[in-house]
């Protein structure tokens, strides 16, 4: 095998207790550069912490996340509901470049770029939040996509959607991963994750079960409580 | 365009705050404008509320182009106003206290300037048979029979005048459900009264100008002791180097000159004259 | 009930034929409680969105104080505001007892509780909804605070205005700090008492009535202001 790339992100025995209840115990995981990797689990499983742990938002109570050359890359997150400012779509796009320190005219052209590969330029000067549900999480990918992230997370980014508006999210993913963003994405949709995943991480109960390249995890999962995660979910794929 | 709105917060905030110095600046200068020319009286409801300053004030001021600022309270908290130097002029009725004011030096000198009267009202049915023109006779039925007596309560001059009178009448402390103590104006002190059927001592002015009597009427009126003494003085600047000394004396000299006593004399409600002025030549 | 209609009618009358000092009177009113609304909000929001935003040693004390301060009777806020404007108080030397601007401060001090208790509500409320999102974008507690004070700028508006109606509707401190000097410092509220202590309980009864149709119009006009921008900003 060749030599392994050094990993982007690695996280060592990350525990997370929210409320009580240990919802991460001791997981351990390598994001390695240049790859879009899906979440998969059961409900409860642990995986949109893991996405909140590896991003910064939750304090895990042990354990570490520590990047490549020791320092966090610029990073984003699209959640599953999108949450918009009172102002416009591309007010929207440009606070989050104010917010990481791009100003004046750069903010300006910048923001418009973003949406308009998100394809929302027509509505651009629409307030954000009387958008529908597809346009509010396409303006969410513009808005982290204007940040050019090193890594996006995305955190069930479908779920709330109907199909048509679901593809074109996906579509804009794969374009992000096109540009060498590196994506971590949950889902619960497995044709999604067919579509959009180079490899995949399980998570069961905190842990992760295994981290195998998609072909092979939906071929033959390598764990016990994949296989069962696969046979259950697979009449509805 | 929207962008810019949005993306500015920090200027919307400049602007407000700029709007609330703005806002009160504007009424810093519209006060400091007036600095110059105002002085400020502490007087007592009676006078304020019988209407005698909306007469007297405009020809003050048209006399000499002073405003006088009328601040209305009870004569003990309207001396209290000139202890602290928040008056100009004390205008009041309470000879005794007005003396120790002058005599612990926050006051230059008294000047008496006027008088009116007090009387009694009380219902028309008079549960106590306190009518006629003695008013110690009057105090001493009233506490005999236990009718309703509202008190001010209030240490203003009427309450002061009130207790010199129970004590007159051999009464050294009034107590009993049958005296109420409102702690209250002169106004209020009616209104009380008149909602219980209670006896009370007024000065008249009040009680001319006083619309919601119920069944209340003067009950004893014209006896010498009810005489009221009104005082004016001006606030020692010694003490307070901040009073308008000047103006605030034109105050005083104006109300007791042949003018103001004549404007005094001049003011009536329904023909009534309220204020008799003696101020000594 | 014959009082209540005749002070209607009075009150009707008085409106449509209102003599300037009766006018003058109303205007003081509005300007004063219209600068204490402003000088508050502009304390008072920023307080509130502190509080509910940030994490600070105090905070806890801090909203009990805030909602300790809603309750405090106003001839306090007055006497105390009294004693520092006096000529022997400590700010004695600006002179501003028993003028408008001692008023607009009695007003401010008691609009402060009122806007910041509300205000933390709202924008508590809020930043359940955003402080995700807005970490996620790297957002510091400094700009958080100000983009959820923007962000719920329509929310916000009813509470200035809560304050404004606590400015409007105060006469206990109005009484003590401004001496309800005839054309100096006399607004609706003193001007009301003065009639009630003078038994002329129709006309203090119209003046309030007046008062209550000026409060009633001010927040008309603002919930129509946030009624229109709730469906334009959504």
């Amino acid at each position: 095998m060749a030599e392994r790339p050094a990993a982007l992100l690695r996280a060592r025995d990350l525990t997370v207790v929210l409320g009580g209840v240990t919802v991460l115990d001791r997981l351990s995981l390598e994001i390695l550069p240049g790859l879009r990797t899906v979440v998969l689990g059961a409900n409860g499983a642990g995986k949109s912490v893991t996405l909140r742990a590896l991003h910064g938002l939750v304090p895990p109570a042990s354990g570490t996340v520590e990047w490549q050359g020791g320092r966090a890359p610029r990073q984003a997150m699209v959640f599953q509901r999108p949450v918009m400012l009172r102002r416009s779509a591309l007010a929207n796009v440009a606070y989050g470049l104010a917010v990481n320190g791009v100003d004046g005219e750069a903010r300006d052209r910048r923001a418009r770029e973003a949406i308009a590969k998100v394809g929302l330029e027509a509505i651009a000067h629409r307030p954000a939040r009387v958008l529908s549900g597809g346009e509010q999480q396409r303006l969410a990918l513009a808005r982290a996509w204007a940040l050019e992230p090193a890594i996006l997370f995305l955190d069930e980014p479908t779920a709330s959607l109907d199909p048509g508006a679901a593809g074109e999210v996906e579509r804009i993913v794969a374009a992000i991963a096109a540009e060498g963003k590196r994506i971590v994405m949950t889902t619960h949709n497995l044709g999604q994750a067919r579509r959009l995943a180079d490899e995949i991480v399980f998570i069961h109960q905190g842990r992760v079960a295994e981290q195998t390249p998609a072909d092979r995890f939906f071929a033959e999962p390598q764990s016990q409580h994949a296989r069962a995660f696969l046979k259950g979910e697979l009449p509805w794929t | 365009m929207d962008l810019n709105i949005a993306m500015n917060f920090r200027r919307l905030a400049v602007t407000w705050m700029a709007a609330a110095v703005a806002a009160s600046t504007i009424l810093a200068v519209k006060d400091a404008n007036a600095q110059e020319t105002f002085i400020t009286v502490a007087s007592t409801t009676s006078t304020e509320q019988s209407g005698l300053f909306k007469q007297l004030l405009p020809e003050f001021k048209k006399a000499t182009g002073i405003e006088a600022r009328v601040v209305a309270l009870g004569t003990g908290q309207a001396l209290d106003m000139g202890r602290r130097g928040d008056a100009d002029v004390v205008f009041v009725h309470d000879k005794v206290a007005e003396e120790k004011f002058v005599a612990d030096g926050f006051g230059v000198k008294r000047l008496e300037v006027m008088y009116n009267d007090f009387i009694v009202v009380g219902p028309k049915a008079d549960p106590a048979a306190a009518k006629g023109k003695d008013i110690l006779a009057a105090l001493k039925k009233i506490e005999a029979s236990k009718a309703p007596f509202a008190s001010r309560a209030d240490k203003s001059g009427t309450h002061a005048a009130e207790l010199r009178y129970w004590k007159a009448a051999g009464i050294e402390k009034p107590q009993g459900a049958w005296y109420r103590e409102t702690g209250s104006g002169m106004g209020p002190t009616l209104n009380t009264a008149s909602a219980m059927n209670a006896y009370a001592l007024t000065d008249r002015g009040t009680w001319l100008s006083f619309k919601n009597r119920g069944e209340l009427v003067i009950v004893v009126e014209g006896d010498q002791r009810l005489f009221n003494q009104y005082g004016v003085m001006l606030v020692n600047p010694a003490k307070h180097a901040h009073v308008k000394k000047e103006a605030g004396q034109k105050f005083v000299d104006w109300v007791v000159s042949p003018a103001g006593q004549a404007a005094i004399a001049a003011y009536k409600i329904d023909g009534e004259q309220l204020f008799f002025p003696n101020a000594k030549p | 009930m014959f009082e209540i209609f005749a002070s209607l009618k009075l009150a009707l009358d008085l409106m449509a034929n209102g003599n300037a000092e009766f006018v003058r009177v109303v205007a003081l009113s509005l300007e004063l409680s219209l600068a204490a609304a402003v000088l508050g909000s502009a304390i008072g929001l920023p307080l509130g969105a502190i509080v509910a935003i940030g994490r600070f040693p105090g905070r806890r004390s801090l909203i009990v104080a805030l909602n300790a301060l809603l309750g405090l009777p106003s001839v306090v806020v007055g006497l105390v505001v009294y004693l520092m404007l006096s000529r022997a108080g400590p700010l004695g030397s600006w002179g501003l007892l028993f003028t408008p601007g001692a008023i607009v401060i009695a007003q401010t001090v008691l609009v402060i509780p009122i806007v910041a208790a509300l205000a933390r509500q709202v924008v508590e409320d809020a930043w359940n909804e955003y402080a995700e999102q807005l970490r996620s974008l790297g957002v510091g507690t400094g700009r958080a605070v100000r983009t959820l004070l923007w962000d719920t700028r329509f929310s916000l508006l009813t509470v200035a205005l809560a304050g404004f109606g606590r400015a409007a509707s105060e006469v206990g401190a109005v009484m003590i700090v401004g001496g309800n000097i005839d054309g100096v410092t006399r607004v609706m509220t003193t001007a009301i008492a003065l009639e009630t202590s003078k038994g002329d309980l129709p006309l203090a009864l119209a003046l309030g009535i007046v008062l209550i149709l000026v409060v009633l119009a001010v927040n008309a006009g603002a919930y129509a202001i946030r009624e229109w921008s709730a469906i334009r900003h959504g």
